[in-house]
């Protein structure tokens, strides 16, 4: 039996132990129909022209780990980015630990999308924003639709500063031979609030993970989001991220993706603005080698006057990666005063490495100021030569060169210690440990 | 005050498409609609030999298997293909040695044109080579660039007295099943020009063939074909205007260039064809395919200055297949009221240390829509392949838009290829500058315009730049606001 029909044949029996209200049930089961209708994208629609899912989905999944997985805390500590100073809401296989997490409920809401669908307490929330910006007619999105029961919810209410960063962790133990996983995230943060996110998807043994993620953000007036993006998974595991941002007047929202491993990673990632002065920030740095695959599609939609986008993504390939950038700046009419920014630089290291670049300019109103810039290269050969005569070994000029290729991404990001670690990881990436500690 | 800005206003309103006349020629025309019958007697009709009807025949077959491509970002009415007539031409089919020959009325309509035949044989060294509905009707110069070895005459005639060339490179670059329109147009072409340079040989004179669509309801399908020999070079002209219509026409054309080792082939166009009117209502369907193939050292530059066209869908190609090719692709597109284009270029790279440049200026204005829609592929071979592109585009008024969306490939870690966009509105203080000095809005605009597309008017030969310049004034008139 194929994948495909696996999935849409499961899904009943999945309903049935499923304990979600009777509109819920609907929905899901409506988000099927389309899936079954228009199945996995193909290489021939437009969106998905440079990455192939086939290697994917023409193998076999269990959908629902039998019973849940205990992991020791010392086996997972290091993917922690603190020990004790972040809320945590950790998945082991998709479902929920208790023992590794910690959760709030004290000021803000930190806690699982599961108790927020089925509490009173969280109905009106989840009626006003669940399942209301991702695009019901997306085949991945309706796919994970008709599935999602498990994720994060997190709820920062009015003015709340949140003192410390929220991690997003999801484990896949290794148990199940073959596991599909459709974590399901909600972000609402109120006007004038703040919070920083991280989230990280990471297997522990080596066995095919396809994540099939899809998240909602909404960031009210004033608010700020910071959200990081650690994708550093084994060799065997696969991710394909949705992410739907909506912004009120006067928000800053940022997204940091740092794809440093994987086996196939695409990361959808939307932007829409619902109000003037608006600030969005798109960042990547993308450091590949083996056979990896990373695909960044983003889009920011520009539908009102005055707002800000910057998009800057770096990308270096060795070996026989490949990578994707396929950014989209659509500006509509009546967004005039526009100011959008596109980059996306690449470096390739080897023969077989690849890189398909399509960066797009839409623009229907004309007092805008829009620009992308792109190129393909390699590193400066004398600029290089300059730093061996100056007693760098080759090794390390090359990766203090890719180190301040992509440096200008790591600046923005605001919390030291991630910043710190993602440093240690690129150098490890480049083979080197230099002096790179801030 | 003598000149009020009522006058002003009229005068634009007015001033519409000075080239919308209608000649009245006799056509010997084909019944509507497209049968594999109707490809046999396009065939039949141009005495052409067994092997090319079979080509058409075949292109026709694998023809009837495609759909039309509607990935451009363009939206129209798409054209009702069996509604054309696939043949029609000037009924007086005698062949002219000398302009005297030459019908009296089709002489006054590039009088209109400006043209001129006979000033330009004398004045500018031109060789015309006319086509009026699809069949060639003057060839002047002829015996200059015989004695030199240069064949450029019809595609019909080459097909009748160059077989051997014709066999060998018609659609070796852009082959029947390339796609929906280029496999049309290989069933059912009807003329076009031929031109080959043989080796070594630098033709001396610009050549160039104005087309234009004159009779009604008629799909033009012109097929070029240049072939440049080792060594040698050719400077090609194309210019096109076309008569004021209501109902859509489509033109479908393809042109294929050739350029073996060291050759080079410089193919300029000024398209002007008719845009439709204010509210959008006729012009022309430009569906054209053109693609050319660089062998070792050779170079291909295609200028195009677009101003024309209800809806454009052009990506003038380079294949750079030999080693140290070079390829590239200067254009401007124009788009006023609610004209739209889907235009840029496909660059290949092939070969090892091959190069392309790509420069694109898109100027929209009223409510039209202009994309830059361009490939820059590195395949794995191409070592030290090198790409620059850059692509701008000027938003005039608030309802119109500008796109871009390039795609880049590479598979080569020593290729270096850079590509930037911008788009931008003319500045209110550069207007403002200029109007402080006397200088009106509409010539300001003018001014400013010409500046933003000096890169690229730069590179058409010396009777086209001057050209293109008034097309440009022309097509942005009354776009003030």
């Amino acid at each position: 039996m194929e994948f495909k029909e696996k999935l849409i044949s499961s899904h009943l029996a999945f309903e049935d132990v499923a304990d979600l209200p009777e509109n819920l049930h609907q929905s899901r089961i409506s988000a099927l129909k389309v899936f079954e209708k228009k199945g996995f994208p193909t290489k021939k629609d437009e969106a998905w022209k440079y990455t192939s899912l086939l290697n994917l989905v023409n193998q076999d999944y269990s959908l629902f780990p039998r019973d849940v997985t205990n992991i020791e805390l010392k086996e997972v500590k290091k993917y922690f980015l603190y020990d004790t100073d972040t809320y945590k809401v950790i998945f082991i296989d998709g479902v929920y630990s208790p023992f590794l997490s910690n959760t709030t409920h004290d000021g803000i809401d930190v806690c699982l999308l599961s108790a927020a669908l089925t509490k009173p307490k969280y109905k009106k929330l989840i009626e006003t924003y669940f399942n209301k910006i991702a695009p019901q007619e997306d085949s991945l999105i309706a796919l994970n639709t008709s599935y999602a029961k498990e994720g994060a919810f997190i709820y920062i209410p009015r003015s709340i500063d949140t003192e410390k960063p929220i991690e997003i962790i999801h484990f896949s133990s290794g148990k199940e031979k073959a596991i599909w996983l459709q974590p399901r995230n909600l972000i609402v943060v109120d006007q004038n609030a703040q919070v920083q996110i991280i989230e990280r998807h990471q297997s522990l043994k080596d066995h095919p993970v396809v994540t099939n993620s899809v998240t909602e953000i909404y960031v009210h007036q004033d608010a700020f989001m910071d959200y990081y993006k650690l994708q550093n998974d084994l060799e065997t595991a696969s991710l394909i991220d949705n992410t739907f941002i909506v912004q009120e007047k006067n928000s800053h929202a940022s997204v940091h993706t740092f794809s440093l491993g994987g086996k196939l990673i695409r990361n959808n990632l939307n932007f829409f603005h619902k109000g003037e002065h608006i600030l969005s920030t798109l960042k990547g740095v993308t450091i590949l080698k083996g056979k990896q695959h990373v695909d960044h599609c983003t889009l920011v939609h520009h539908a009102q006057p005055n707002c800000e986008s910057h998009q800057d993504y770096k990308g270096i390939f060795s070996e026989r990666s490949e990578g994707v950038f396929n950014g989209q700046i659509l500006v509509d009419k009546i967004a005039q005063k526009t100011n959008a920014f596109q980059q996306n630089n690449n470096i390739l290291l080897d023969d077989k490495a690849s890189v398909n670049t399509k960066p797009q300019l839409e623009i229907y109103a004309d007092d805008v100021k829009c620009s992308h810039g792109c190129t393909i290269g390699q590193l400066d050969e004398e600029a290089l030569f300059y730093l061996r005569s100056r007693g760098i070994p080759k090794k390390e000029a090359k990766a203090l060169m890719t180190y301040a290729f992509a440096n200008n991404v790591l600046e923005s990001v605001k919390l030291p210690s991630l910043k710190k670690r993602i440093n240690k990881q690129i150098a490890n990436k480049l083979g080197v440990s230099l002096g790179f500690e801030l | 005050m003598a000149y009020t800005e009522e006058e002003l206003k009229k005068e634009l309103e007015t001033k519409e498409y000075e080239y919308g006349f209608y000649t009245d020629i006799e056509s010997d025309t084909f019944p509507v609609g497209l049968s594999e019958e109707i490809v046999r007697k396009i065939s039949e009709k141009k005495e052409e030999p067994e092997w090319m009807t079979q080509w058409r025949l075949n292109a026709y077959r694998s023809w009837l298997e495609m759909t039309e491509p509607d990935w451009a970002n363009v939206t129209y009415k798409k054209p009702d293909l069996q509604s054309i007539s696939y043949y029609s031409a000037p009924k007086k089919q005698a062949k002219y040695e000398s302009l005297d020959q030459v019908d009296p009325e089709l002489l006054e309509t590039f009088n209109k044109l400006g043209i001129s035949i006979d000033e330009q044989k004398k004045l500018s060294g031109v060789a015309v080579d006319i086509v009026i509905d699809s069949v060639s009707v003057a060839t002047t110069f002829k015996k200059t660039l015989a004695e030199k070895g240069i064949i450029f005459c019809s595609i019909s005639e080459a097909i009748k007295e160059h077989p051997e060339l014709v066999k060998k490179y018609i659609g070796s670059v852009i082959p029947p099943k390339d796609n929906f329109y280029a496999g049309l147009n290989s069933a059912v072409f009807t003329d076009g020009s031929f031109c080959y340079i043989p080796k070594g040989v630098r033709c001396p004179m610009e050549l160039s063939t104005y087309f234009r669509i004159n009779q009604a309801g008629t799909g033009q399908f012109e097929r070029t074909l240049v072939i440049a020999d080792q060594g040698s070079y050719v400077s090609y002209l194309e210019g096109c205007t076309a008569p004021s219509r209501d109902e859509n026409q489509l033109h479908a054309a393809v042109v294929e260039l050739i350029a073996l080792d060291d050759a080079e082939i410089k193919y300029s166009t000024v398209q002007n064809w008719y845009p439709g009117d204010k509210n959008g209502k006729g012009g022309v369907f430009n569906f054209v395919t053109k693609r050319g193939i660089c062998h070792n050292r050779s170079k291909i530059s295609w200028t195009q200055v677009e101003t024309g066209s209800a809806v454009t869908w052009k990506y003038p190609s380079c294949i750079l297949k030999g080693n140290h090719s070079i390829g590239e692709f200067y254009s401007i597109a124009v788009t006023n009221n609610y004209q739209q284009a889907d235009t840029g270029t496909k660059m290949v790279h092939l070969g090892k240390n091959t190069r392309s440049t790509i420069i694109s200026k898109g100027i929209s204005a009223g409510k039209s829509q202009n994309s830059y829609r361009g490939l820059v592929q590195v395949g794995a071979r191409a070592q030290n392949a090198r790409n620059f592109s850059q692509c701008d585009s000027l938003l005039m008024g608030n309802e119109c838009g500008a796109h871009t969306f390039p795609y880049i490939e590479a598979k080569s870690n020593s290729a270096q290829i850079e590509h930037e966009a911008t788009t931008s509105k003319i500045g209110e203080d550069q207007i403002f500058y200029c109007n402080q000095r006397g200088i009106d809005t509409e010539k300001a605009i003018a001014l400013i315009v010409n500046g933003f597309s000096k890169e690229v008017l730069n590179k058409l030969p010396m009777e086209f730049a001057v050209e293109a310049q008034k097309l440009l004034e022309i097509s942005l008139e009354g776009s003030v606001g």
